[in-house]
C-alpha cells in the first residue's frame, strides 16, 4: 500500500448502480504518480513516500527543484509533490509508478482538498447567522448583533463566531465510497462531493 | 468537464424512442420484490422533460380513480424496461402544468396529425 495518490477533481455527474438507483459521483483523475523520494525514519525523522504528479521536463523547473529531483534519481520533474506517511516506504524506490490499482470498488477513502475561497466573509455567509429585517427602519441588515454580555464577563468569549476568512483551507472529506475505478483512464469515481473546485488538486488515501 | 460528460454518456440509453411533452406513453417499470422481478406499466401523458445527460427526467401524469397521479422517471434509468409511445400530442408548450387544473374532457390533448405518405 503506497499510502495514497494525488489527483485532480474533474467534476460531478450521476450514474446508476446495479439496483438502478442514481448515485451522485465525483470524477477524479488520479495518477499516475511516481515516487520522487523515499523518506526514512533514520535520515528524515519519519517514514513517508514523496509522490510526484503531472510530469514535466527537468528543464522546466527551477534549479532548487531540479537539484532535488536529480539527487533522488528521478528522470523527470513533476508539477506537484506531496507526501504520504506509511509504515514501510522502504519497499518502494524512486521512479516507481503509483496508480489506482491500490483502490477497489467499495473501498472507503478520505479525500483532502482545498475548499473554494470565499474571502473575508460576514457572519451570515460564514456561520449561517440569521440576518435582520431589511426594512421597517431596521439598520441591522447583515450585522452580527451582540457578541456578548456587558460587565460580566466584560470580554468576548473565545471561539465566538465572527466574520473572517472563509474557505481556501485544507478540508478532508472522510469515508467516501469508491463507486468505480478505471486504471486504464486513471479515473476514480467516489460517491458524493469532494472539497474544492474543478481542476483542484486532491489527495486520496484509504480511510481509517 | 468533457471527460465527465463522456463518462456520463456511457450511462445513457439509446434504445428509448423519442417522445415529447404531450405524448401519451406507457412506461414499463421493472420492480424487484425480494428475489422476484415484475414489470409494472404506468400509462399517462408526458407533462415535462428536463435536464441533460444522465440527470434528465420526465414526468408522466395520469388520472387514476379521479385522483391525479404524477410520476417522475429518470430518463436513463435501467429500471425502465421500455417506453411505448401511444399517441403524439399537439401542444404549444413544453411544460403542461395546466393539465393539473383540468379534469375529464377539458384535459384532453389534441393528437398531432402527420401527413400520410
Amino acid at each position: 500500500m503506497p499510502g495514497g495518490i494525488i489527483g485532480k477533481k474533474l467534476g460531478m455527474t450521476r450514474i446508476f448502480d446495479p439496483d438502478g438507483l442514481a448515485v451522485p459521483v465525483t470524477v477524479i483523475e488520479a495518477g499516475p504518480c511516481f515516487v520522487a523520494q523515499v523518506k526514512s525514519g533514520a535520515r528524515d525523522g519519519y517514514e513517508a513516500l514523496q509522490l510526484g504528479f503531472e510530469r514535466r521536463p527537468l528543464a522546466k523547473v527551477n534549479k532548487p527543484l531540479k537539484g532535488h529531483f536529480e539527487k533522488h534519481g528521478s528522470k523527470s520533474a513533476f508539477r506537484y509533490l506531496r507526501e504520504f506517511r506509511l509504515d514501510a516506504p522502504g519497499e518502494y524506490e524512486t521512479g516507481q509508478e503509483i496508480n489506482l490499482e491500490q483502490f477497489a470498488v467499495g473501498d472507503k477513502v478520505d479525500i483532502i482538498g482545498t475548499s473554494r475561497g470565499r474571502g473575508f466573509a460576514g457572519t451570515v455567509k460564514r456561520w449561517k447567522f440569521h440576518r435582520g429585517p431589511m426594512t421597517h427602519g431596521s439598520m441591522s441588515h447583515r450585522a452580527p448583533g451582540s457578541i456578548g454580555a456587558s460587565a460580566y464577563p466584560s470580554r468576548v468569549v473565545k471561539g465566538k463566531k465572527m466574520p473572517g476568512q472563509m474557505g481556501n483551507a485544507r478540508v478532508t472529506a472522510k469515508n467516501l465510497e469508491v463507486v468505480d475505478v478505471r486504471p486504464e483512464d486513471n479515473l476514480l469515481l467516489v460517491k458524493g462531493a469532494v472539497p474544492g473546485p474543478r481542476q483542484g488538486l486532491v489527495l486520496i488515501r484509504k480511510a481509517g | 468537464m468533457e471527460r465527465v460528460d463522456q463518462l456520463s454518456r456511457e450511462q445513457m440509453r439509446a434504445d428509448l424512442p423519442a417522445f415529447r411533452p404531450g405524448d401519451t406513453v406507457e412506461v414499463h417499470v421493472r420492480i424487484v420484490e425480494g428475489d422476484k422481478e415484475r414489470i409494472q406499466v404506468f400509462k399517462g401523458v408526458v407533462i415535462r422533460k428536463r435536464g441533460a445527460l444522465t440527470g434528465s427526467t420526465f414526468t408522466v401524469r395520469k388520472v387514476s380513480y379521479g385522483v391525479g397521479v404524477e410520476r417522475i422517471f429518470p430518463l436513463h434509468s435501467p429500471n425502465i424496461d421500455q417506453v411505448v409511445v401511444l399517441t403524439r400530442g399537439d401542444v404549444n408548450r413544453s411544460r403542461l402544468y395546466y393539465l393539473r387544473q383540468r379534469m375529464g374532457k377539458a384535459a384532453r390533448i389534441k393528437e398531432k396529425r402527420t401527413p400520410q405518405a
